[in-house]
């Protein structure tokens, strides 16, 4: 097998030659950028409707729609989405909400605003200056769900979720983690249906409207009024259980999408 | 397929077992191994790019000058991970998420490389097109071995259907949840290379170096 190969056609110089170096030096990077660049060009398309409808998916599992038995498809329709500048509340026109990519527009200067120690309880360090929210509106346009992009940090990695309000937009219809890098089988339960069934029906607002929630590792005694805003913690899972408190109170509070929920509250009064 | 090709295709599945007997490839065996769907995935890439980068590498042997053929065989690896990456991430989305960077870093897995500088460079383009797939499913199969042990006792299921019932819903099995941490996928490979070489004693290194016994001293008495 070790037989010399007869010398190539491709060029007169002989292989060890600089002129050949340079040669082969530019002919394999040409044919490799040609490739890279060809599958990259040719496979966009697909997997930007692919992160496209995974983000939608998540939003359709975390609004309840598919258990009240309606499609994706079905769903999907009934989807609103908008951007929503968290500091007024108010839209945000020019900007499509589904290609917003959340994870890339929290780090980018351009478009968020750096957090003190203070207000940065969900540890996020920036927070971009406008998000987007997914309402889902009945047949008569009325708002019966808000869906709220949420996320913090846990123990290794930021969690990035999804919260789904009911219409009166203190009941949690559900909270569904869909990007986070925690322990498995310890952290990594936040996605445990089970866990994440407990969500479903808790209260995240008092009667004034402050935000009232406790992810607990004491027994939860369902006879008392708090209950109802008090969730088992994961055991084991300490410090992402606090972490998903953390950004919860963080994301409802004046400094996330308080502005806009009370705009809303308002406009419903 | 003769003998001879045959031979290269399946040596190094048992045998010459890249993971087992070289070792190499660990750092992705330890990774993706927690889910059998993510080690499947990532077994099917590392073989498509060792064959195909095997088979590239071995066309321009003859045409490369040995002052950079290491970095020209970088070059054709990466490019056809990058490739490889890009249809995973268009037609694979769940799974590519859950792999995140690691086929990326098949860029740098020793396997390629090896076959690539010890192979494809001395060989003509079928044999090392075979040898890269031969290598490629050496690593695949110890890599479903430590995945069906990881994914079955770590969360009771494989594939993600639930095969043992698990105690947190009604069920009797308790998960140990060290098979789904990283170190455990080492205790696995250790063992799997023990019986191996138990198995077949030719496996077995020369210790480097061995400790005599200091002659006993001659005390004068």
């Amino acid at each position: 097998m070790s037989a010399p190969e007869p010398e190539s056609a491709v060029s007169a110089a002989p292989v060890e030659s600089a002129s050949r170096t340079l040669l082969v030096t530019f002919v394999v990077c040409l044919v490799c950028s040609v490739v890279v660049a060809g599958a990259a060009v040719l496979l966009r398309p697909i997997q930007e409707s692919n992160q496209k409808s995974d983000l939608i998916r998540n939003v359709i599992e975390v609004s309840g729609l598919l258990k009240e038995g309606l499609t994706e498809a079905q769903a999907l329709k009934r989807i609103d989405a908008r951007m929503i500048e968290l500091a007024t509340g108010d839209e945000v026109k020019g900007v499509d909400p589904d290609t917003f990519n959340i994870v890339k527009a929290g780090k980018d200067p351009a478009i968020s605003t750096e957090l003190t120690r203070r207000e940065d309880v969900a540890g996020i360090r920036r927070e971009p200056r406008y998000l987007p929210v997914y309402r889902i509106v009945g047949a008569d346009g009325e708002l019966k769900k808000l869906i709220l992009p949420v996320y913090g940090y846990g123990l290794w990695s930021t969690m990035y979720g999804f919260l789904a309000f009911e219409k009166d937009l203190r009941t949690v219809q559900g909270l569904r983690f869909y990007q986070h890098a925690e322990t498995p089988g310890l952290g990594g339960e936040i996605d445990n249906p089970k866990w994440r069934a407990q969500w479903t029906g808790k209260v995240l607002f008092d009667e004034n409207w402050k935000v009232q929630v406790e992810v607990t590792k004491a027994a939860i005694d369902s006879s008392t009024p708090d209950a109802q805003h008090q969730v088992d913690a994961l055991a084991g899972a300490t410090i992402t259980s606090r972490g998903v408190e953390n950004l919860l109170k963080f994301w409802l509070s004046d400094k996330g999408y308080g502005p806009y929920l009370s705009r809303l509250r308002h406009e419903r009064s | 397929m003769s003998y001879q090709h045959r031979k290269i295709l399946f040596d190094p599945i048992v045998d010459n077992n890249p993971v087992i007997l070289q070792v190499l490839g660990i750092c992705s065996a330890l990774a993706v191994t927690s889910k059998l769907s993510t080690t499947i995935t990532m077994c099917i890439a590392l073989t498509i790019v060792t064959a195909c980068s095997n088979a590239a590498i071995s066309l321009v042997r003859n045409h490369t000058p040995s002052s950079i053929r290491i970095i020209v065989q970088m070059t054709i690896i990466s490019s056809l991970v990058i490739v490889t990456d890009q249809f995973i991430k268009a037609y694979a989305f769940t799974i590519s998420k859950d792999l995140s960077v690691f086929v990326g870093l098949i860029i740098t897995n020793c396997i390629v490389m090896g076959r690539a500088e010890a192979y494809a460079m001395k060989h003509p383009p079928l044999p090392s097109f075979l040898d890269g797939l031969g290598n490629g499913l050496g690593y695949s199969a110890l890599l479903l071995v430590v995945g069906v042990i990881r994914e079955l006792l770590g969360s009771g299921s494989l594939f993600g259907y639930p095969i043992l019932p698990l105690d947190r819903d009604g069920g009797w099995y308790v998960p140990n949840g060290l098979l789904l941490l990283p170190p455990s996928a080492f205790f696995l490979i250790g063992m799997i290379i023990w019986v191996v070489r138990s198995w077949k004693p030719a496996q077995v290194e020369e210790p480097e170096y061995q400790i005599h016994h200091a002659p006993r001293p001659e005390v004068a008495s």
